[in-house]
């Protein structure tokens, strides 16, 4: 009795496993010959659109009038005041109306993900979103920053009582930039995840909801950059990294004054982010041997740094390949087999209900792992890098008479500007002429 | 000397940035000839759905940019509609102690004996899938989730998708923004 009850639960729960296989409806649906119901239509849904491409391109048109206008502002007018009221403005669209997305700063991880996944084909508007600020900054310097970027934008306006990191503090925190730009291109190659956006600390201000510790967190940056001036920017973002080493070659760089430097040194500790570089003092003729031989040594870290940097970075492969949901499941799904493991998560029974086998999904976790192998070498090997040559570079002296705007690390946000007597002058002669103008009016 | 020195160092630079600039146009270029592709958005594939209710709590919204859909076609307009009722209703009514929704967004309509017609009200509804579950465990399927395009954000990661189960979310063509589920299909 009890064997035939067992035999018709397995032919109950097989028929009704065949019913979703193979997609046959439970209960035909009616045809209501007696009421002449009419079926309501599920095309309305279709009728609820994107929004549209042309706004997109608005996105980008204002990108380029932000650009233009920044640069206008910072290197033509010097006028802080112009580029405050930019920033703010960038921060109401970019950021609160537009809710930070799209931004340049996430669009690295789109064109990587586009390059290494075939399926996946970049937009227009998010390749003109990565590139357009790389351009301006080749040509005017970091005014994407100064003005545009929402997430420097909500630091800047927190800014209350800066004070000065010392530059070894500033150079090793700034390694960590690095490493996050490298973890974000190879997290996206791999398709495992977009890091950048996923732990962005100032969206969730932006769309005024998010989760809990990221709104933590991005609380914890705004009140640190109370008093260490934009943090994000100077330690964090990816996006800055690039930024800097473009700016360096820039055309038309920020100058603190509108004319020759008198080395008055008041603007000395007028910029919040520790940009402004001294004039250099003469070369120690003490101790030159013994720094020659610290740079030869330094030098011949090098290569050891970047073997170290890659060999660690791919034996973390294991660590890091659980960032991609395959090889997630795929691990779930051999601790479970094992007997390791007694429930199930969602993930692993959505899997077993697929009924694919199994050997796939580890053949398709392997490669990932192996993608994440060769990808540890590269990211580790570029981190070591980057290391070497944060320790070779202050060996480099260059010889330096004025007080100038550091290229790579000048935010452009022209706060220095006032605090130069030349440029009081300019301004001076400005009002003057103005005056002068208004005379002739009247 | 230090006029060469400089003027080397000049060279070099400009020869840099020279370089970094038409890379720059060449990956635009690139990119705008060959890989051209129209604006993407999200949306999940209701065969791969497992109604696991992530959609409801995991958007970025405070009200989930995911909501269900009724396909009419497939609804076997049950009088017991696993959708809507508890697994075990104590009456066949509306009332909310029978009801699976948390929400009370499915409006149970009579239309001829032993016939029910189930309607969404969207506003109320948040994305839980719970009635998708049920429909979709004992019934024809015909309920389903799908992404609005109205509220979506579009986000660059969607948190969804990083939360999903099934890894039903994906990129879909802007212009063709919906999976609607269609008779004959599961």
């Amino acid at each position: 009795m009890l064997r035939f009850g067992h035999i018709s639960i397995c032919i109950f729960i097989s028929i009704v496993l065949c019913g979703v296989v193979f997609g046959a409806e439970r209960f035909p649906p009616p045809d209501f010959d007696e009421s002449g119901h009419e079926l309501p239509s599920t095309d309305y849904i279709t009728n609820i659109t994107p929004r549209h491409t042309i706004y997109n391109y608005l996105d980008v048109a204002v990108l380029v009038a932000a650009l233009s206008l920044s640069s206008w502002f910072v290197l033509k007018k010097r006028s802080r005041r112009s580029v405050f009221i930019l920033m703010v403005f960038s921060l109401v669209y970019f950021g609160f109306w537009r809710k930070g997305c799209i931004c340049p700063i996430g669009a690295i991880q789109n064109f990587s993900l586009s390059i290494f996944d075939h399926n996946y084909a970049l937009s227009v508007t998010a390749i003109l979103f990565l590139i357009l600020p790389l351009i301006f900054t080749l040509f005017f310097g970091r005014t994407f920053c100064a003005g545009v970027c929402p997430l420097g934008a909500i630091q800047d306006l927190v800014v209350l009582r800066p004070i000065k990191v010392p530059s070894w503090l500033e150079s090793s925190l700034r390694l960590f930039a690095y490493i996050y730009l490298a973890a974000a291109i190879l997290f996206a190659a791999t398709g495992s995840a977009f890091i950048i956006c996923r732990y962005d600390l100032f969206i969730s201000f932006f769309r005024l909801s998010g989760h809990l510790n990221m709104l933590i967190l991005g609380c914890c940056f705004l009140v640190i950059g109370m008093f260490v001036a934009r943090p994000y920017c100077r330690f964090i973002c990816p996006y800055g990294v690039i930024l800097r080493q473009l700016s360096r070659l820039s055309k038309w760089k920020v100058t603190i004054t509108p004319d020759d430097c008198i080395k008055c040194k008041l603007c000395e500790d007028s910029c919040p982010f520790g940009a402004i570089t001294k004039p250099t003092v003469e070369w120690p003729q003490i101790g030159y041997t013994k720094s020659r031989k610290l740079l030869a040594l330094l030098i011949l870290l090098l290569p050891v740094l970047i073997f170290l940097g890659g060999f660690g970075g791919s034996s973390l492969n294991r660590s890091w390949s659980r960032m991609h949901a395959t090889v997630r499941l795929a691990e779930r799904i051999y601790l479970e087999n094992q007997g390791l493991l007694s429930e199930t998560t969602d993930a692993s029974s959505a899997f077993r209900a697929t009924g694919e086998p199994i050997e796939d999904l580890y053949d398709q976790a392997s490669v990932i792992r192996k993608q994440f192998k060769f990808g540890g070498w590269l990211l580790g090997s570029f981190i070591g890098l980057v290391a070497g040559l944060k320790l070779i570079i202050p060996s480099i002296r260059r010889q330096r008479t004025d007080f100038q705007a550091d290229s790579a690390s000048c935010l452009a946000c022209g706060r220095c500007f006032k605090y130069c007597p030349k440029e009081q002058v300019r301004l001076k002669s400005l009002s003057e002429k103005q005056e002068i103008a208004d005379d002739d009016k009247i | 000397m230090t006029i060469e020195k400089k003027s080397r160092r000049k060279f070099l630079k400009d020869g840099l940035w020279g370089t970094c600039l038409t890379c720059l146009a060449v990956v635009a270029g690139a990119f705008a000839f060959k890989k051209r592709d129209d604006e993407k958005v999200w949306q999940l594939d209701p065969n791969k759905c497992v109604a696991c209710g992530n959609c409801a709590t995991y958007c970025v919204l405070e009200e989930s940019a995911v909501k269900c859909v009724h396909a009419y076609a497939m609804c076997g307009y049950c009088d017991l509609c696993t959708g809507f009722f508890e697994p075990e209703p104590r009456e066949l009514d509306t009332g909310a102690e029978n009801q699976l929704c948390p929400t009370g967004a499915i409006k149970r309509s009579f239309i001829e004996d032993p016939y029910y017609e189930y309607t969404i009200d969207e506003p109320l509804c948040i994305g839980c899938g719970k009635c998708v579950e049920g429909c979709v465990a004992f019934g024809n399927g015909s309920l389903f989730l799908q992404v609005r395009h109205d509220r979506c954000l579009n986000c660059n990661e969607c948190s969804i998708a990083a939360a999903c189960p099934s890894q039903a979310f994906k990129r879909v063509s802007a212009d063709e923004p919906y999976l609607i589920k269609k008779a004959g299909h599961t």
